[in-house]
């Protein structure tokens, strides 16, 4: 249970102000999820390099263990590798063997992805949030309902290059899609049903859906409530289930496409006054890609 | 061989397929409808009485009864309230709707509870006058049907409980049949008088905690932010759904065993949903240690809390009070024998009758009939309710005293141990004459 | 004509504030700036006001309302009016869910649409929503009217009591045991009624409007229509 919030930019200039923008409505939905918070931030990439966000302790000599042409920096327990494409499992392998104590956030040309237990006020401070730029991203802050208050629990999930998911509500058939999933190749790190989420659409994708034929079959296939807002490469997408117990609000200008759980999350946007504010309909994909 | 003087097998029913199963499948067969019955379960748990307390002896010393102190006092919703509640004894008289029960059930229950010094709780169906005159500590439920919801009533309580579910049936909604939708029951709630009133499973403006918080909040300020705030639940997943509503606010978190009564449900969801409330109390006592919130949001527990070994027992494994329901209907005079004729009638017999749904309780409490409901003297029957409340006190204050307590609160699981297996891994107390508990426990 | 900026004011204080007037009070008519979809805003009134919210306003909104009138210039979050008794709520723009749930009485007008659940478990309130509403719309609906200008989601209706709902676009689907039914001229002469007090002239005329209610099915069980539960 938790407030989640997303941000699609279609004016560039804002773009250096992205994480301000998203930090400030990060830290409004607190009440809904006082338990820890995180993000998925879309900034700027490289052809031919990929990113490798990296979580833990004692962050400070794996490029140079790494070798290679490999650079990084880091954020706070988040370390971002970016990397040749082709060098990708290589260092993914290294780090299973020689530092299984770190976990992989995100990976992806573009994506960054961080989350900690705390205030999201905290959480955002820490990673600097606010000084980042970007095209969208998403956040999250979590009440947790059946899993622990870790940082592994926290949102966004990633499970694809690229791919992120924040999630409100609480399926009830994910041990079962787990199952279905895992034989498919698809590694799960938590007992998080947002996971299962997650994975099921990176699993879809994988199979050749779009992001909305992903989204449209997860109707089908996931049971409970959620609202979802996903985030690829180059796209952003809103789906609630057909029940639609969760809230969800959104806000289009020809500057941006906004979510939040709740319309307190949008009033600080720029031109919010003007902005068509809506509420996205049940069972109903809404998808925006970048040009 | 003597042909004659065989000896014969004598018939057998099947474990499996008894007699009370074949009934229900035939019952089930001529009517095409689930069985629907009013009280809680009636299947062999594991419960308080699988439970001992280790009284002192020469390592400790117990108190003098009858003249050492040991109070029975308990305070609740200290958290954000600013009118907390005090009361004098942890046994509170848990939910029951004026529809359900008859107007003159409800004042007995609110005589009862008030010459014992304690609370009692509405119900689906609204805040009658007659319960709030006689209730000189009275909580309001705030139920998804918001039955004669109003904000007057609202600021009239002394306390609000937000009712998410209820042991009988967590997961589920009201049912009250047409036979008790007189035309007080239907007035009060906006129904059509004599058909089924089927209430929702889930409130309808809220869904999840984090909007529960809000709605907390939309409560607080209405009465400005003067009630305590309870949130109700059915003993599931008790650990986290305790945890989830101190996180939404709660000052008070009430969890209701599978024990728990109910008006009317169908026997499938009373028998089949749910677990024991002794395996509930430690999960929820673990959720609120592990916020630091035990004791500052207090904890009430129900379902099958019958004497003042179950109190004392409660309270020992960490609620700070109880509630009663089916028990304080048999104080007031629920199926007594007296009626033994009339329960025959009615196809059943007295301690067995749980047809409440039907609005033919002999007794006179289940019931909207009028000339069933005089049968009901409310000034004995809260007399008899008030004298069980005292025996109920006095039983746990024995107990804490044995065990060395002047206060009810001061009792602690280490004070308990278990006479089974089951009952030992639920509570997570060790086997008697042992160190061990199995199992992982909370 | 007292203003409570938000800015500035705490929502605690706006609320204190209004349930501390007498039912006599000068202080008729408020403005309260800066909302910035803050919840429980306005909650719990008891006076024969008047509070102008200017701008969005979130959850639970005007809640449990008794006498006043609230406006809302923007658009408001789940349960606006929930569980109102009397008096008016008047939303300009959209509303989230569950708008003027288990409302008793009094009258709600949004002026824009209403989403999933409008009218929940309605108890006597007087809905009229101008655009158009979402599905599960009064689900156990027991009394009151529900009037809709533009169309209804799925499942209007669904296990309906005694409201009346009225809806001149289309209706997606019907719920259990809801059905269309004649509308009739005392019908009619109610509808107009209620588009009057929603401030609707004549130009919306009645005689486009369909009338939908319950078939009286679920009130009491019968083995054939089971699969309605």
């Amino acid at each position: 249970m938790c407030g989640i919030v997303g941000l699609f930019l279609k004016n560039s200039t804002l773009e250096p102000r992205f994480g301000e923008l998203l930090a400030e409505m990060l830290v409004v939905m607190t009440g809904r999820g006082p338990d820890s918070a995180g993000f998925a931030v879309y900034g700027s990439g490289e052809n031919g390099r990929i990113k490798l966000t990296v979580r833990g302790d004692d962050l400070d000599s794996i490029v140079a263990d790494l070798g290679g042409d490999i650079s990084g920096f880091i954020r706070d327990t988040h370390l971002v590798l970016t990397l040749p494409e082709r060098d990708e499992q290589r260092v993914r392998d290294w780090l299973a063997a020689s530092r299984p104590d770190l976990a992989v956030t995100g990976a992806g040309e573009r994506i960054e992805l961080y989350k900690e237990v705390g205030l999201p006020a905290d959480v955002a401070k820490r990673f600097g949030l606010a000084g980042m730029s970007g095209t969208h991203g998403i956040g999250h802050t979590r009440m947790a309902t059946e899993s622990a208050v870790t940082t592994a629990g926290a949102h966004p999930f990633s499970t694809g290059t690229d791919q992120c998911l924040v999630h409100n509500g609480s399926l009830s058939n994910h041990r079962s899609l787990r199952r279905m999933l895992e034989p498919k190749g698809i590694r799960f790190s938590t007992d998080n049903d947002s996971e299962v989420a997650a994975g099921y659409l990176s699993w879809k994708l994988q199979e050749g859906a779009t992001l909305a034929e992903a989204l449209e079959a997860s109707l089908d296939d996931l049971d409970g409530f959620f609202t979802f807002v996903v985030g690829t490469e180059s796209g952003f997408a809103v789906l609630r289930d057909p029940v639609s117990c969760k809230p969800a609000v959104m806000a289009e200008t020809d500057d941006y496409v906004a979510f939040g759980s709740e319309y307190r999350a949008l009033a600080g946007l720029p031109g919010i006054q003007n902005a068509r504010v809506f509420e996205p309909e049940p069972a109903r994909v809404y998808a925006w890609e970048r040009n | 061989m003597d042909l004659e003087n065989i000896p014969q097998t004598l018939p057998r029913f099947s474990a499996t397929f008894d007699p009370h199963t074949l009934a229900e499948i035939r019952r089930a067969a001529a009517t095409g409808i689930y069985d629907i019955r009013g009280g809680g379960t009636k299947r062999k748990l594991p419960h308080f009485d699988d439970l001992l307390f280790l009284g002192a002896s020469v390592s400790r010393y117990p108190l003098e009864g009858y003249r050492e102190k040991c109070a029975t006092d308990v305070w609740l919703g200290t958290r954000f309230a600013k009118k907390p509640i005090h009361l004098k004894t942890p046994v509170t008289i848990a939910g029951m709707s004026f529809g359900a029960l008859s107007g003159a059930a409800k004042e007995a229950l609110g005589r009862g509870a008030t010459i014992a010094g304690t609370s009692t709780t509405t119900g689906d169906g609204g805040m009658t006058p007659e319960e709030r005159g006689q209730s000189q500590t009275l909580i309001y439920q705030y139920l998804p049907s918001r039955y004669g919801m109003n904000p007057d009533d609202l600021r009239r309580a002394d306390a609000i409980e937000v009712v998410v579910g209820q042991g009988a049936k967590p997961g589920g909604g009201g049912m009250l049949l047409g036979q008790k939708i007189s035309d007080r029951v239907a007035m009060m709630r906006n129904l059509p008088k004599g058909i089924d009133q089927r209430s929702a499973c889930r409130h309808p403006d809220w869904t999840g905690p984090d909007d529960l918080e809000i709605k907390i909040e939309e409560l607080r300020e209405i009465t400005d932010w003067e009630k305590p705030i309870y949130v109700k639940v059915g003993a599931t997943r008790p650990y986290y759904d305790v945890a989830l509503a101190v996180k939404s606010g709660a000052d008070v978190v009430v969890l209701d065993g599978m024990q728990g009564g109910t008006a009317a449900t169908q026997d499938v969801f009373i028998e089949h949903v749910g677990i024991p409330i002794l395996a509930a109390i430690r999960p929820a006592v673990k959720a609120l240690q592990d916020l630091g919130m035990h004791r500052k949001v207090q904890l009430i527990v129900s379902g099958g809390i019958r004497s003042g070994a179950d109190v004392a027992k409660a309270l020992a494994l960490g609620a700070d009070a109880v509630a009663i329901g089916t028990a304080a209907l048999v104080a007031l005079g629920d199926n007594d024998p007296a009626y033994e004729e009339e329960y025959r009638k009615l196809g059943s017999t007295a301690g067995a009758y749980d047809d409440w749904q039907e609005g033919r309780d002999p007794a006179g409490i289940t019931t909207q009939d009028p000339e069933l409901a005089a049968r009901l003297d409310p000034v004995q029957a809260g007399r008899r309710l008030a004298n069980y409340l005292s025996v109920l006190t006095l039983e746990a204050q024995t107990i804490a005293r044995a065990c060395g307590k002047s206060h009810l609160h001061n009792l602690e699981p280490e004070d308990l141990v278990a006479l089974t297996l089951e009952a030992s891994a639920m509570a997570g107390v060790p086997l008697a004459g042992t160190n061990w508990i199995p199992g992982q426990t909370f | 004509m007292p203003v409570v900026d938000l800015a500035e004011t705490t929502k605690r204080d706006l609320n204190a504030q209004l349930h501390a007037l007498p039912a006599d009070t000068n202080a008729t008519h408020w403005t309260v700036e800066n909302s910035e979809g803050q919840h429980a805003l306005a909650v719990g009134l008891d006076v024969p006001i008047t509070v102008e919210i200017n701008g969005h306003a979130g959850y639970y909104c005007a809640g449990m309302n008794k006498q006043a009138t609230v406006v809302v210039d923007g658009n408001v979050g789940v349960g606006v009016a929930e569980n109102m008794l009397s008096g008016k709520v008047h939303v300009k723009g959209d509303a989230s869910q569950s708008a003027g749930a288990t409302a008793h009485g009094g009258l709600l007008v949004i002026d824009g649409d209403a989403s999933a659940r409008c009218g929940i478990s309605m108890k006597g309130v007087d809905i009229v929503v101008k655009g158009s509403i979402g599905a599960m719309s009064a689900f156990m609906a027991q009394s009151g009217n529900l009037v809709v200008l533009g169309d209804a989601g799925d499942a209007l209706g669904d296990s309906i009591y005694e409201a009346r709902l009225y809806v001149r676009g289309t209706v997606k689907s019907l719920g259990a045991d809801c059905i269309e039914k004649e509308l009739r001229d005392e019908h009619k002469a109610d509808l107009r009624r209620l588009l009057d007090a929603a401030g609707l002239d004549e130009t919306v005329s009645v005689a486009d409007f369909r009338r939908y209610g319950s078939a009286r099915g679920l009130y009491n069980f019968h083995v054939d229509n089971s699969s309605a539960y």
